[in-house]
């Protein structure tokens, strides 16, 4: 479904991927993990063309992801991405925030795209703020929306960048258990998390990346508990135990 | 008192006349302007090395120029290069010209204040360039442009009178006329400096309601 070929990218001198290679196979979840500045967000970037690679290729369902070619529009209705900060439209609703991918980019008849707004604002636990705009909702329920709008461009693959590292704890829990639920239903996920509970109870895959390339991946259950490079180990264990 | 009311009734027509024009002119270099500085500010946004360099070049050049000296430049030297306008087309347009600059820089900061994150999201669900302007970009930039804009507009009004210096018998040419044959300056000269007012003050009116109107959404 995703496959990343060879992918080297620099901003200015600094080489912040060095030949990253991995596919995600249709109806997997794969989580990347590793210390900040190891290149985890921009390759997802990249996968949907926010980012230009400099070397290598990336091929969405057999398509050239080229951030520069009128076929990337075709690759992001395809590839939808959940981010950090949510970014949803702050002067629209939850619903017109949804509704807005299926309505201008699809062309959606405007009735259809507003049930279908309203059955994924449902399933997200958002049904009493359909009219709700984004500043009145507090992190979790902003992230939970902005995962409806990915999910209501009908995507084969959703990219999460960090979805609960701008949440506050208790929020965080609300967000992993939809994005449990999507897994669940089979969706195609790349995750780039710091949940290691998430990546182990969802996760088929894990990949494990530093200084711009893939140093260690595997089943979570082998990655997260019996790491084998000393440098995952002592990632893990200050992820684990940080007061250590 | 009465005496400058008696005198206002003979002078008023006379400037009425004057005042048609001025908001002929008013009217169509703020349009102008408009669409012009929306073209400079998304030839900023773009991003294209060759676009930006153009819309900046051009907008430095007309902010280094003083109005008066670009509308002589297009009235007296465009006939020389085989460009006859009337005055009434060259203030336009040199006004227009000249305001765009303003105006680009109106709806650039309206559109850099919007968040990147936004913009990104709305890329990622496969809006093109000219959706993300439409959808995601103008409905805020243009809440936030609108105060700054309001003020042009009513700088346009007020400046409507420098093409009095290329001949448009606009208000402020017309007062100058009257007051030249009668030389009753003060009726004269209070009379514009009134209708200049009355003419600015429900266009501030209008810039704090909508200012007031759109930060409570």
């Amino acid at each position: 479904m995703i496959s990343v070929r060879n992918i080297h990218k620099s901003f200015g001198a600094q080489e912040v991927i060095r030949g990253v290679n991995f596919e995600i196979a249709r109806g997997e979840v794969v989580c990347i993990i590793g210390p900040s500045g190891s290149g985890k967000s921009t390759i997802l970037r990249c996968i949907n063309g926010l980012e230009t690679y400099d070397r290598g290729e990336i091929l969405v369902d057999g398509q050239k992801v080229d951030p520069k070619a009128r076929s990337i529009i075709g690759v992001r209705t395809q590839v939808s991405m959940v981010f950090q900060r949510f970014n949803l439209f702050p002067h629209r609703t939850a619903l017109e925030n949804v509704m807005e991918g299926p309505v201008y980019v699809k062309g959606v008849p405007r009735a259809q795209a507003r049930r279908e707004a309203e059955a994924l604002l449902e399933k997200v636990g958002l049904s009493a703020k359909f009219d709700s705009y984004p500043a009145q909702l507090s992190g979790g329920q902003q992230q939970r929306v902005a995962i409806a709008r990915a999910l209501a461009m009908q995507p084969k693959a959703i990219l999460f960048d960090e979805p609960t590292s701008a949440l506050d704890p208790e929020l965080v829990g609300e967000v992993l258990e939809v994005m449990r639920d999507v897994a669940a239903e089979g969706m195609t996920m790349a995750v780039v998390t710091h949940e290691m509970s998430f990546a182990r109870a969802v996760a088929d895959r894990v990949l494990f990346l530093e200084s711009g390339t893939i140093l260690e991946e595997g089943p979570p259950e082998q990655l997260l508990r019996h790491p084998s490079h000393p440098r995952t180990q002592d990632f893990l264990h200050r992820v684990i135990n940080p007061m250590d | 008192m009465s005496d400058f009311l008696a005198k206002s009734a003979t002078y008023l027509p006379l400037l009425m006349e004057g005042v048609y024009l001025t908001l002929v002119v008013t009217l169509f270099s703020v349009v102008l302007s408009t669409l012009l500085g929306f073209v400079w500010a998304v030839m900023t946004w773009s991003r294209v090395p060759p676009l930006v360099s153009i819309s900046r070049g051009f907008i430095t050049i007309i902010r280094g120029i003083p109005i008066i000296v670009q509308l002589f430049y297009i009235y007296f030297v465009m006939p020389e290069i085989g460009l006859n306008l009337t005055a009434l087309q060259a203030g336009i347009i040199g006004l227009g010209i000249a305001y765009s600059a303003y105006q680009a820089e109106n709806f650039r900061a309206g559109i850099e204040a919007i968040d990147k994150g936004q913009i990104e999201a709305a890329y990622s669900i496969g809006m093109t360039d000219a959706l993300v302007m439409r959808r995601v970009i103008m409905p805020q930039a243009i809440r936030i442009a609108l105060p700054p804009y309001g003020n042009t507009v009513i700088m346009i009004l007020k400046d409507s009178s420098l093409v009095s210096t290329i001949t448009v018998a606009e208000l402020t040419r017309q007062g100058q006329l009257i007051a030249a044959s009668t030389f009753d300056n003060m009726t004269i000269f209070t009379l514009v400096a009134l209708i200049y007012l009355a003419l600015s003050l429900p266009l501030t009116f209008l810039t704090q309601h909508l200012e007031r109107r759109f930060s409570k959404a």
